[in-house]
């Protein structure tokens, strides 16, 4: 009875290892010499998913292109990808195994500023250059004591960039007095957006008269747009992903809130006029990389609906410039050195990627244009081009 | 809007939101009322309907209640598959067991699903007009008090199964005590099935309408509301009918106030609390009867 | 023996370690692997040993990590008595949570302490001060296996004693039956809070180690499903049985880490699996057996008690 038991515990338990050396195996195997590999550390499941791939969308349509135009240094690009399962501690597993196990160059991803923050060490530690496409959180790049991270890099807009400009928006172009900022509480990335435009909207002489915050995920917000109905404030302030956004138009309308609804890059999805409606969209504006009625931006958004069959999203286009922007570094290095790719990120300049033109700034962080648009009658209206001063 | 208008239209929101973990509420008391499982997976299979709803009109260009009627359809075939291929063979195992292969089940439905239609949420078309009414500054929106309607009308149709029927009676008989009730005639394989058809069916109604109503679903769009219909179910006792519709409501009121009067993060620790003071203070529920434990 | 037992094999692993043979990544998922070690331990207390079912692990993990990460980051405390008082706060909540919710039996408790844990998380998500849902950042990086390996010796050390002490074997009969339990004079409530606080204790310290390790915590990290996962160590490994726990939390922790590279078929395989088990060994890999009752180590073991009488 007991032999028994132990023969099948034995069994089980030598099958485990032989099925860990297996992998630990297929895992550490020496990059060919023809080969670049780059790591993609994303949210491939969990509850940011649809960030997390849409990104890794855009960043496989860059490597792909770049393969296809020969490779980079007579290499080709290999993209190993890992899920973080959306968690910061398993962002910090997937670099780990990247880096160790897989030997990747640089890192691209995660897309949400905690999983990146979280890999940081990790990758600073090991020398490896790691790229986030779209965390915004100024953090990122800039420790807690203020010292830029070496080895950390992104490829979009900061928070306080993008507040700055939709507070300086509500307040001159729409002349409002008062605002409600509601915002995503498990988001840093919508916290950190409605404190900038708080406090840039009350330097322009405006007034918040309302805060209010709701969850990911969330479906019903009509509890608080009641509330917020009642403050009857000139502009509301939702700085959000689309998913939520969408619900919130919706039922905001439906509630009879007339106000404009303003909102920032996480609005710039196709599934924000789905979910709400053309009707109820109307009189919403938000801010956001590039206009897709701009001529130097065709070039991506076809190739990009060739490949999937769908329009990008602001997850997918930042993720493919993440890529144009690697690429072009593995360029400029001219070796795969980590070191070397590194330096050449730092010193990206002027560099034409799918949504504009990229300039790396001393903390790591890209200047680039913003735009703002006008939700009207189902179609995008471009209403202003900010370019950014450079610091 | 002055103060009680505001609360008025609280509990207007709180009502349109708590019909939906009524219609959800329903299909878990019944399931737990048979077999005694807090039925994790419940909440994914409301999620399956709204898919299958979504796929129905889009693919099939069907309108929306020969939609509802496909989803229920497909859902009802989808509970008893799950019963027969992962509970029943664990019907004399511990309880634990069972639970984690509900929550085994659970994490299966989400994540197959999320391989076929991908994490990206999908939006409804447009399949009925906004029709809102107007009562002084209140605003009550068509759908709403559409999905209220429904859920009151499959809430008497199952009272009615469920105390009026044959079925019904093996049901009950089955829920009260599954050996004798075999022993007395009664295929409780058979009853166990049918009440997790129904129990997935009602689920899928609340899935297709969920879509129609907030215009979004995505893979994991199951996973709370599951937990709150749960809540709801045990806020009315558990195994009541009746006790799971208003104890849906009365979920959906609570977070309405507490989002609309105190924060909405807080809602859902709110929604916790008082399960946990029901429990504590009256344990069978608003609608139950206290029993004493049997030796 | 036991303590000889721990040495050698951490001996070995550490070796291994100084040595490359075990990379960086395995280095880590062993690291985690004692931890989740520590928190199936304290779970299998509760929910094996005492038999009361309990799915709020991840919210007594969560006091644990905030609280010591408080005290190591703005308040400059050393690790070691950060990472006790985050212990002790996880277990003083435990006392105050279990005092009046382990009245409730069964399915009830399962979802109050769900409830529980999930109101945890949501108290902590409205805290400023920790950082709120986006997670508190700049956590000095102080866990290393070294440490994980002590406090998982500790643990079971700990959790193996109490359970063959008189105050164990309380636990057991209450998980026996209830009432019967009661009938032989056993102050169950007492016993059950007892268990229950220890548990939460022990899961309180692996939070802080947890805490220490990855630079940034947030409550996304502490939600039900994760309270599911180590649930899900403990009846795999078998309810009842240390080294089930163990067993339980190096399977689930290493079969999740080697589907990393197959993201989108991951949490099938591990469902289906997760499934499949329930059905061939509802009782878990061990059920109520430890491995040092099996075949020639019982005789080894055996020999040894003798020899000390």
């Amino acid at each position: 009875m007991f032999n028994k038991k132990l023969k099948r515990v034995a069994a089980l338990l030598s099958g485990t290892l032989l099925l860990g050396t297996l992998l630990a195996g297929c895992g550490g195997e020496e990059a060919k010499s023809d080969e670049i590999r780059i790591g993609a550390n994303f949210e491939m499941t969990g509850n940011v998913a649809n960030y997390g791939n849409a990104s890794l969308e855009g960043l496989k349509l860059a490597l792909k292109e770049a393969n296809e135009a020969g490779g980079v240094n007579g290499k080709t690009l290999k993209l190993i990808q890992v899920d973080n399962k959306s968690e910061a501690s398993e962002s910090v597993n997937a670099a780990t195994k990247l880096i160790s196990e897989d030997m990747v160059k640089a890192i691209i991803g995660p897309a949400v500023t905690a999983n990146v923050i979280a890999e940081s060490q990790v990758a600073t530690d090991n020398k490896v250059p790691v790229l986030a496409p779209d965390a915004t959180s100024p953090a990122v790049t800039v420790g807690e004591d203020g010292k830029v991270k070496d080895f950390i890099f992104r490829s979009c807009f900061i928070d306080p960039q993008q507040g700055d400009v939709m507070a300086k928006f509500a307040a001159d172009n729409l002349k409002a007095k008062t605002a409600v900022v509601y915002v995503d509480n498990s988001s840093d990335y919508s916290k950190s957006l409605g404190q900038v435009f708080k406090e840039k909207f009350t330097a322009a002489g405006g007034q918040v008269v309302m805060e209010e915050a709701f969850l990911q995920k969330d479906q019903d917000f009509k509890a608080t747009l009641t509330k917020i109905k009642t403050a009857n404030a000139d502009v509301i302030f939702v700085p959000a992903y689309y998913e939520e956004v969408g619900k919130i138009v919706k039922q905001a309308r439906e509630l009879g809130v007339t106000s404009p609804i303003l909102g920032t890059d996480g609005w710039d999805d196709v599934k924000v006029a789905d979910i709400a409606g053309a009707e109820a969209l109307n009189n919403t504006f938000f801010s956001t990389h590039y206009s897709d009625k701009d001529e130097s931006v065709k070039g991506f958004i076809d190739a990009y609906q060739k490949e999937y069959g769908h329009a990008p999203n602001v997850f997918a286009a930042l993720g493919y410039d993440a890529g144009r922007l690697i690429v072009d570094a593995l360029k400029r290095a001219g070796t795969d050195d980590p070191e070397k790719i590194r330096d050449a990120l730092a010193t990206t300049k002027d560099l034409q990627v799918g949504t504009g033109t990229i300039t790396m700034d001393k903390n790591h962080n890209p200047i680039k244009q913003a735009v703002i648009l006008e939700n009207k009658g189902g179609d995008r209206v471009m209403v202003a081009k900010i370019m950014p001063e450079a610091e | 809007m002055d103060f009680s208008e505001q609360f008025l239209q609280q509990l207007i929101n709180g009502l349109s939101l708590g019909s939906i973990y009524a219609l959800i509420a329903l299909g878990y008391t019944m399931i737990y009322g048979i077999i005694k499982l807090i039925n994790f997976a419940h909440g994914d299979v409301y999620m399956v309907g709204a898919y299958i709803g979504f796929f129905a009109i889009t693919q099939g260009g069907l309108g929306i209640f020969p939609a509802l009627v496909v989803s229920m359809l497909v859902t009802g075939i989808l509970g008893i598959v799950i019963e027969r291929l992962a509970y029943k063979p664990l019907r004399h195992a511990p309880r634990i067991s069972l639970l984690i292969t509900a929550i085994g089940v659970s994490f299966f439905l989400e994540y197959t699903s999320m391989y076929f239609v991908s994490p990206t949420p999908r939006t409804f078309p447009t399949l009925m007009g906004d029709v809102s009414i107007h009562v002084g500054d209140l605003i009550i929106n068509g759908q709403q008090l559409l999905i209220l309607g429904i859920t009151m009308v499959l809430m008497v149709i199952l009272t009615y199964i469920v105390h009026r029927t044959k079925i019904g009676k093996a049901m009950r008989a089955a829920s009260f005590d599954t050996e004798t009730a075999q022993l007395m005639g009664v295929d409780a394989d058979r009853v166990i099935s049918i009440t997790f058809c129904i129990g997935s069916a009602l689920a899928a109604v609340a899935g297709v309408l969920v879509g129609v109503y907030y215009n979004s679903i995505d893979p994991l769009m199951g996973i709370m509301p599951g937990l709150k219909a749960f809540v709801a179910a045990v806020l009315g006792g558990i195994g009541i009918l009746p006790g799971a519709v208003v104890g849906g409501l009365i979920l959906g009121v609570i977070e309405a106030l507490v989002a609309g009067f105190i924060s909405s993060t807080f809602r859902d620790a709110a929604a916790f609390a008082i399960l946990i003071l029901v429990l504590l203070f009256r344990p069978a529920g608003i609608f139950g009867k206290n029993t004493s434990e049997k030796v | 023996m036991f303590l000889a037992l721990g040495l050698i094999v951490f001996a070995l692993l550490q070796g291994l370690m100084a040595a490359k043979i075990i990379g960086s990544f395995w280095q880590l998922n062993i690291t985690i692997i004692g931890i989740n070690i520590i928190l199936a331990a304290s779970l299998n207390l509760i929910n094996g040993y005492t038999g009361q079912f309990s799915l709020g692990h991840a919210g007594f993990m969560a006091v644990g990590a905030y609280v010591s990460v408080v005290l190591t980051t703005n308040f400059q405390v050393p690790f070691v008595p950060a990472l006790l008082v985050g212990g002790v706060m996880a277990g003083l909540l435990g006392f105050l949570i279990g005092l009046p919710t382990l009245r409730l039996k069964g399915d009830y408790l399962a979802i109050a302490t769900l409830g529980l844990g999930e109101i945890i998380r949501i108290v902590i998500m409205n805290i400023p001060y920790v950082g709120g849902a986006a997670g508190f950042k700049g956590i000095p990086h102080h866990t290393t296996f070294a440490w994980v390996f002590g406090f998982m010796l500790l643990t079971l050390f700990f959790i193996k004693n109490f359970v063959n002490s008189t105050h164990g074997r309380a636990c057991i009969a209450i998980r026996e039956n209830e009432i019967a339990a009661e009938a032989m004079g056993i102050n169950t409530t007492k016993y059950k809070v007892m268990a229950f606080t220890i548990g939460a204790g022990f899961a309180g310290i692996a939070g802080g180690l947890f805490a220490h390790m990855f630079y940034i915590i947030s409550p996304a990290s502490f939600t039900f499903m994760q309270s599911f996962n180590y649930l899900i160590m403990v009846v795999l490994g078998g309810l009842g049985s240390l080294t089930g726990a163990i067993a339980g939390a190096f399977f689930v922790t290493f079969i999740s880490a080697a589907l990393a590279s197959v993201p989108e078929f991951r949490m099938i395989i591990f469902a289906l699996l997760l499934i499949l088990l329930m059905f061939y060994r509802p009782q878990g890999l061990f059920g109520y057996v430890e491995i040092t009752h099996l075949g020639p180590w019982r005789e080894f073991f055996l020999r040894k008690e003798r020899a000390k009488r």
